[in-house]
């Protein structure tokens, strides 16, 4: 992974949001949901201005970054994709779902589309199993989605903005 | 589904029927007069033994009678104490933790208070997925709303008891619903369980006392202190008492969440309250407790579904999804499907369930791919009681259920993939075959023209045919084919 230089401003941001929480150690999931929220996910350099603030190895946050599924390393999509991948929507037919998203969109489980408009994730359980399968396009929630749809969700998202001219992530 | 007469409502009795952000609401239905009844007339010790007297066991899986726990944690001495609301629901297929805090977050707040004043701890933690915004949102609605009426805080119903509530946010690891790996999440650490003893009520949270417990056993309690223990008690089977919330889907009529008395059977559940299998399909199977339980045929139809019934079944209550299976579900995929699920949120500390779980995984995708032997069925059952025995904490000690159960309860389906190859339910791919059939094919070519492994030969206007050991059963000719020239078999 290329290393980036983050701006003064974000170093700032990040050392902002540890003060805020008494630059605990105990505080570091808290921490960190804080800080994906504001900058989109975790790279290896958040995650070192994270350890210094908060007297910690890098190491450590490391460890507790990876550990959780809710924290990513990698930047999302525009949109993020997430299919609900739990039982209920197992039997329904939410594999299907997802091997149609990879293939419209060309991408794997965890990537994002060149553009940086679209990520595909799996996600456990929204809890929505009455709806069964869903698929969750950002905070948008999809129901009962049959493979046939999927083109449409996907053109929903790419109409007012045509391919190529997406803003990168 | 409301109106359903099996159907009992103790843990969800206000969803629905309260707006969840106004507090008057809750009120008006008897919200916090257990609370001010307990604080002004009863003594902890009373109010410990009519919640002892109840026999409400822990909703979240286990059945640890919830009286004897808060006992245990009252006689722990210490300075400090917590008591925390495991609202980490992380059994794929089931929601009623997050309905209940979404629709009644009052009773967990007031129960949090309760169990507060009972074990001598002044502060609560509710643990919550992140995934679950809305449930949070309300709850801290609710929480500035009890907080303003005095009901939590300093000198509750000045009886000089002082309680206050905080929020903690999960991220997305199940193995966290295990009390000591959500304690050490709530820390700030990775959620990795540790051995016990000691139990969180000995030694928890930052090393204190702390007394876990499910929402949905937090929202029996306010209902249990104002009508009795032995109203309480009068509902479900000897040795389970009161109702349980269970999450119904699948290949189901009606999804979504029902409580139900203990010892209600499952052909009840799923017949009357579930209104059938869709598409007037076939019962296959009903899979309770999540990744942890097992899978359940016909047989066990008439079982009164209760915690013990369902272990000596081979399956387990745990949180209380039911997802309903039909005939067209390969019970090996469904296998598979847990084991991925125990491998991907499997923490890794001890290797029988890290290296474990992965192998068993191996030897289902085997079988699920056509290269399954006989063999195999015994080795999966022989490394599944390994794992069991051997495992840490509870994610390892239960993830070889949907395994073992399956066996037990189908194994002429995994006869069926070792020794013939085939897929009864005709859900594994690989051992599917996509075949030409010759009076129908036109030899337009078209399937020719898309087969991406050139595994189609034929003339033109002559019938086609399938290389199978060539074809990759992508189904792409199945789906160009214009004259339903193909079969799947």
């Amino acid at each position: 992974m290329p290393k980036i230089k983050l701006s003064e401003n974000t170093v700032n941001q990040i050392k902002e949001v540890c003060t805020e929480f008494n630059n605990k150690e105990g505080e570091l999931i808290n921490v960190l949901h804080k800080v994906q929220k504001k900058l989109g996910y975790l790279p290896a350099e958040v995650q070192e201005v994270i350890a210094k603030e908060l007297n910690a190895s890098v190491a450590k946050v490391y460890g507790v970054v990876t550990f959780y599924s809710f924290f990513s390393m990698i930047p999302k999509g525009e949109f993020p994709i997430s299919i609900c991948m739990g039982t209920a929507c197992y039997v329904r037919g939410a594999e299907q779902v997802l091997s149609e998203f990879k293939r419209q969109l060309k991408v794997e489980v965890g990537e994002s589309t060149g553009d940086g408009k679209f990520s595909l994730n799996c996600l456990r359980c929204v809890g929505a199993c009455g709806l069964a399968p869903v698929v969750m396009v950002g905070e948008k929630v999809y129901g009962r989605v049959a493979p046939s749809q999927v083109k449409e969700i996907i053109k929903e998202y790419q109409e007012g903005c045509p391919s190529g001219n997406a803003k990168t992530a | 589904m409301n109106d359903n007469k099996k159907q009992l409502r103790i843990a969800l009795r206000n969803c629905g029927f309260i707006n969840p952000e106004i507090i008057d609401d809750y009120i008006s239905r008897d919200g916090y007069m257990a609370l001010g009844k307990c604080l002004t007339e009863h003594t902890p010790e009373e109010t410990i033994k009519e919640i002892k007297d109840s026999g409400l066991r822990g909703r979240g899986g286990g059945g640890f009678p919830t009286g004897l726990k808060w006992e245990i944690t009252r006689k722990s001495e210490s300075d400090q104490k917590y008591v925390v609301c495991n609202a980490d629901e992380g059994d794929p297929g089931a929601f009623m933790d997050r309905s209940i805090l979404e629709g009644d977050p009052h009773s967990v707040i007031e129960a949090m208070a309760i169990c507060g004043y009972c074990i001598g701890a002044d502060k609560g933690l509710v643990y919550i997925r992140a995934e679950y915004p809305l449930a949070i949102e309300r709850l801290q609605i609710a929480l500035s709303q009890a907080r303003e009426y005095g009901l939590l805080g300093e000198n509750i119903f000045r009886s000089g008891f002082n309680f206050d509530i905080e929020i903690r946010f999960g991220a997305g690891a199940f193995v966290c619903g295990e009390e000591t790996a959500l304690i050490h999440s709530m820390e700030g650490l990775r959620g990795e369980p540790t051995f016990k003893p000691p139990f969180p009520s000995v030694s928890g949270y930052l090393g204190k006392p702390t007394n876990v417990n499910n929402v949905e056993t937090f929202a029996n309690i306010p209902a249990i202190l104002n009508k009795g223990a032995a109203w309480f008690s009068s509902i479900g089977t000897e040795k389970s008492k009161g109702t349980k919330v269970f999450a119904l889907a699948g290949k189901i009529n009606n999804v979504g969440l029902i409580e139900v008395p203990m010892g209600t059977t499952l052909r009840e559940v799923i017949y009357e309250i579930g209104g059938g299998i869709r598409d007037g399909k076939k019962f296959k199977s009903v899979q309770t407790g999540g990744p942890s339980g097992g899978c359940l045929t016909t047989d066990f139809l008439d079982t009164p579904i209760d915690y013990d019934n369902l272990i000596d079944a081979g399956s387990m209550m745990g949180s209380g999804g039911m997802i309903v299976m039909d005939e067209d579900d390969c019970m090996v995929a469904i296998a598979k499907f847990y084991l991925e699920f125990t491998l991907e949120e499997s923490c890794g500390k001890c290797s029988p369930c890290r290296i474990g779980n992965k192998r068993l995984h191996e030897i289902l995708d085997k079988i699920t791919s056509g290269r399954g032997e006989f063999q195999d069925i015994e080795r999966l059952q022989l490394l599944s009681q390994v794992i069991k025995d051997t495992s840490l904490c509870g994610l390892g000690q239960t993830s070889p259920n949907p395994v073992l159960s399956t066996i037990a309860n189908f194994e002429d389906e995994y006869l069926a993939h070792v020794n013939e190859g085939k897929c009864p339910a005709g859900q594994c791919k690989a051992l599917l075959k996509y075949e030409i059939i010759e009076d129908l094919c036109t030899g337009c070519t078209l399937c020719f023209r898309n087969c991406p492994v050139g595994a189609i030969s034929g003339e033109r206007r002559q019938p086609h045919y399938i290389d199978q050991s060539l074809c990759i059963k992508c189904g792409v000719c199945y789906e160009k084919c214009k004259f339903n020239a193909i079969t799947l078999s």
